[in-house]
C-alpha cells in the first residue's frame, strides 16, 4: 500500500464517526422527512402516499398555520434586531478605560448561563401580573400594571423583552470584536480631524460589520425555532397570540402523532430559513466590510 | 483570526489602551454600567430570595424584598414534596452529561485529527458538510429520528440522548478541535511518523496532552448544553423516573404551580452548578464564546 492509499484510508477512519453520524443522524433523516412530508403517517402505521395534500392543507385551510407564522415573525424580527443592538450597546460601554470591568462583565453575562428553564420559571413568576416584582416597580413608579402574558396584546412583547435578558453572548462576541480594531486606525482617523461620532460611524461600525452579521444569521436562525418559552409559559396563548412555529409542529407531531404533517411543517421551516439566510448573506456584499478586500 | 493572546489581554488582563476619557464621560459610563448590572442581576437575586420566603410572604403586593425570615427548608422540603424524585433526576442528568462529555470528547479529537493532519480526497467536502450541518434547523431532522428511535425500541431510554455524540460530537467542537490541531508543529508528527508510530498512538501521545486548553473548553460547553438541554429529554424521555432535571422543573410546575418558593429553590439549585463551572472556567467559557462568534 503507497503511502497516500494509506492517508486516504486512516484519514476516513479517522472521520469515520462524523462521517457515519451526519449520514445516520442528519442526511438520511432530512432525507425521510422529506418523503414523510408526503404522507399521511399516524406512526403506528405505515406512511401513506398522500401526495402535496399536507402541503395544501397547511397553506390553505388551516388558520393555525398563517397565525403560527406571523407570531414567530413577528418575535425573530423583533427580538433579534433589539438583542443585537442592546449587546452591542454594553461591548461599547464596556470597550472603554473603567476600573471593574471584569464585574460587570461577568454581571452582564450571567444570565446567559442560566439554564433556560430556570430563567423561564424566574421570567414568568417576575411578570406575574399580580404578584409580580417587575409589577411592583412599575405601581411604585405610578404606573398601571402590565399584564404581560395574561393578555393577547402583551404576551408576545413580553417574550421580546425578556430574550434581552440573555444577551450577554452576544455582547462577549462584541467585545472580543472590539478589541480587535487595530487602534491605528483610530489614530490615522484623529490625525485627520475626525470627531469621536465619525470614528465610531466610519471606523467602529464598519470594522464590526462581519461580528454583526455572525450574529444576525446566527439569531436569526435561533429565533425561527423557538419553542420554549411559549411551551413553558403559555402553550401558545393567550388566544394564540404567542403560539410559535415549532409549538404547532410539536403539537402536530406529538400530540396528535400527525407526523406527515409536521415533516411538512419542517421542511417548509427549512425553506424560509434558507431563503432568509440567503438574503442575508446576499445583502452582505452592501454593508458587510471585509478588511482583506481593501488590502 | 485573532489569537487567544490578543483576546485575553484585551479582555480579562484590563490591558485598557483606549483614548483616555475626560471625567464627566466615565462617570456617565458607569452610572449606565451601574443601572445595567442592577437591571441584569436583580432577577437572579430574586430567584434567590424567593426560594427563601414563606408561600405567604410570596403572595402579597407589593412583594417584600428581603424575606421576612430565611427559610432555609424550602430547599429540602422542595427536594422530597410529594411525589417529586429530584435525587434520581439529578442521577439522570449527571449520567446523560458524563456520557456526552465521553463520547463528545473521543469523537470530536479523532474527526479534529482527521481534518486537520491527514489529507486524502474528499475531506474538504466532508468538512463543509460538518461546518453547513450548524446552521441545519434541528427540527428538520426531530421526526425521523424520533420515529426511528421509536422503531429500535430506544425511546424513554437515555440512548437517544447520549449514542448521537459518539458519531462526531458536534459540528462545533470538531471545528475547535481542527483549528487547534492545526496549530501544533508539524515537526512533532514528522519525527513520530518517521520513527514507526501509528496515528493513533501520536494521537495519544503528542496531540492530546498539548491540546488541554481545547478539551477544557469543549468539556465545559458540552457539560453546560447537556445540564441545560430541554427539548431533547422532553421529546425523547417519557417515564417519570427517567426524567432530568429541566423535565423535572416543568412537571412541577405543572402539578404544583403555586408552590413559587419550591420552585424557585428547585430552579436556583439548577443554577448553582452552572454558576461555579462560570467562576472556574470563565476564560474556557469566554474563549469559546468568542470562537465561535469570529469563526467566520
Amino acid at each position: 500500500m503507497n503511502s497516500r492509499m494509506r492517508d486516504t484510508v486512516q484519514g476516513y477512519l479517522f472521520i469515520s464517526p462524523v462521517v457515519l453520524g451526519l449520514l445516520i443522524f442528519t442526511i438520511g433523516p432530512m432525507l425521510t422527512s422529506f418523503y414523510m412530508s408526503f404522507t399521511k403517517f399516524p406512526l403506528l402505521r405505515a406512511p401513506e402516499w398522500i401526495g402535496l395534500r399536507n402541503y395544501i392543507v397547511m397553506f390553505t385551510s388551516d388558520r393555525n398555520f398563517w397565525q403560527a407564522c406571523k407570531v414567530t415573525l413577528i418575535y425573530a424580527a423583533t427580538s433579534v434586531p433589539l438583542g443585537l443592538v442592546g449587546a452591542f450597546i454594553l461591548a461599547i460601554l464596556l470597550n472603554q478605560r473603567v476600573k471593574g470591568i471584569a464585574f460587570f462583565r461577568t454581571s452582564f453575562y450571567m444570565p446567559a448561563i442560566v439554564p433556560a428553564i430556570a430563567s423561564l420559571i424566574l421570567w414568568g413568576w417576575l411578570m406575574n401580573r399580580d404578584y409580580g416584582l417587575i409589577n411592583a416597580v412599575l405601581v411604585r413608579l405610578g404606573f398601571q400594571k402590565f399584564s404581560f402574558f395574561a393578555e393577547p396584546e402583551t404576551a408576545l412583547a413580553s417574550m421580546v423583552m425578556m430574550s434581552l435578558w440573555g444577551v450577554g453572548a452576544g455582547m462577549i462576541i462584541y467585545l472580543a470584536g472590539l478589541q480587535g480594531i487595530p487602534e491605528s486606525l483610530y489614530e490615522a482617523g484623529k490625525l485627520d480631524g475626525a470627531n469621536e461620532a465619525q470614528l465610531f460611524w466610519n471606523i467602529t461600525i464598519p470594522m464590526m460589520t462581519p461580528t454583526i452579521f455572525f450574529n444576525l444569521v446566527m439569531g436569526l436562525i435561533a429565533a425561527s425555532q423557538t419553542f420554549m418559552n411559549a411551551f413553558v409559559l403559555t402553550s401558545g396563548g393567550p388566544l394564540k397570540s404567542t403560539y410559535f412555529y415549532n409549538l404547532m409542529l410539536y403539537e402536530r407531531a406529538f400530540n396528535w402523532t400527525q407526523m406527515g404533517m409536521a415533516s411538512a411543517m419542517a421542511w417548509f421551516l427549512l425553506f424560509v430559513v434558507l431563503i432568509l439566510t440567503l438574503l442575508v448573506f446576499r445583502s452582505s456584499a452592501l454593508w458587510v466590510f471585509y478588511e482583506a478586500e481593501v488590502r | 483570526m485573532v489569537s487567544d493572546q490578543e483576546v485575553y489581554r484585551g479582555l480579562l488582563d484590563l490591558d485598557w489602551r483606549r483614548r483616555p476619557g475626560q471625567s464627566y464621560r466615565i462617570l456617565f459610563t458607569y452610572l449606565i454600567l451601574i443601572v445595567s448590572a442592577a437591571v441584569f442581576l436583580l432577577p437572579l437575586l430574586w430567584m434567590v430570595t424567593t426560594s427563601l420566603k414563606t408561600q405567604a410572604e410570596v403572595y402579597v403586593f407589593p412583594p417584600t424584598f428581603w424575606p421576612e425570615t430565611l427559610r432555609w427548608q424550602n430547599f429540602p422540603e422542595g427536594w422530597t414534596y410529594e411525589s417529586m424524585q429530584w435525587t434520581r433526576w439529578l442521577v439522570n442528568t449527571l449520567t446523560i452529561t458524563f456520557a456526552v462529555m465521553a463520547g463528545t470528547l473521543v469523537s470530536a479529537t479523532l474527526c479534529g485529527y482527521g481534518f486537520a493532519r491527514i489529507s486524502f480526497p474528499g475531506r474538504d467536502v466532508w468538512f463543509v458538510m460538518v461546518l453547513a450541518s450548524i446552521m441545519l434547523p434541528s427540527t428538520v431532522t426531530l421526526i425521523p429520528l424520533f420515529v426511528g428511535f421509536h422503531r429500535v425500541g430506544w425511546l424513554d431510554t437515555f440512548l437517544p440522548l447520549t449514542v448521537p455524540a459518539f458519531f462526531g460530537g458536534g459540528a462545533f467542537n470538531i471545528f475547535l478541535m481542527r483549528q487547534f490541531f492545526k496549530g501544533i508543529p508539524i515537526e512533532l508528527e514528522e519525527a513520530a511518523l518517521i520513527d514507526g508510530a501509528n496515528r493513533l498512538r501520536i494521537l495519544w501521545q503528542i496531540f492530546v496532552p498539548l491540546s488541554r486548553p481545547v478539551i477544557a473548553t469543549i468539556s465545559v460547553f458540552t457539560f453546560q448544553a447537556v445540564w441545560n438541554d430541554y427539548f431533547g429529554p422532553l421529546i425523547f424521555l417519557t417515564s417519570q423516573e427517567n426524567y432530568t432535571l429541566a423535565l423535572g422543573i416543568t412537571f412541577f410546575k405543572g402539578l404544583y404551580n403555586t408552590q413559587i418558593p419550591y420552585m424557585m429553590a428547585m430552579s436556583f439549585l439548577m443554577v448553582i452548578p452552572m454558576i461555579f463551572v462560570f467562576f472556574f472556567a470563565q476564560k474556557l467559557m469566554i474563549r469559546g464564546v468568542i470562537l465561535s462568534g469570529i469563526k467566520t
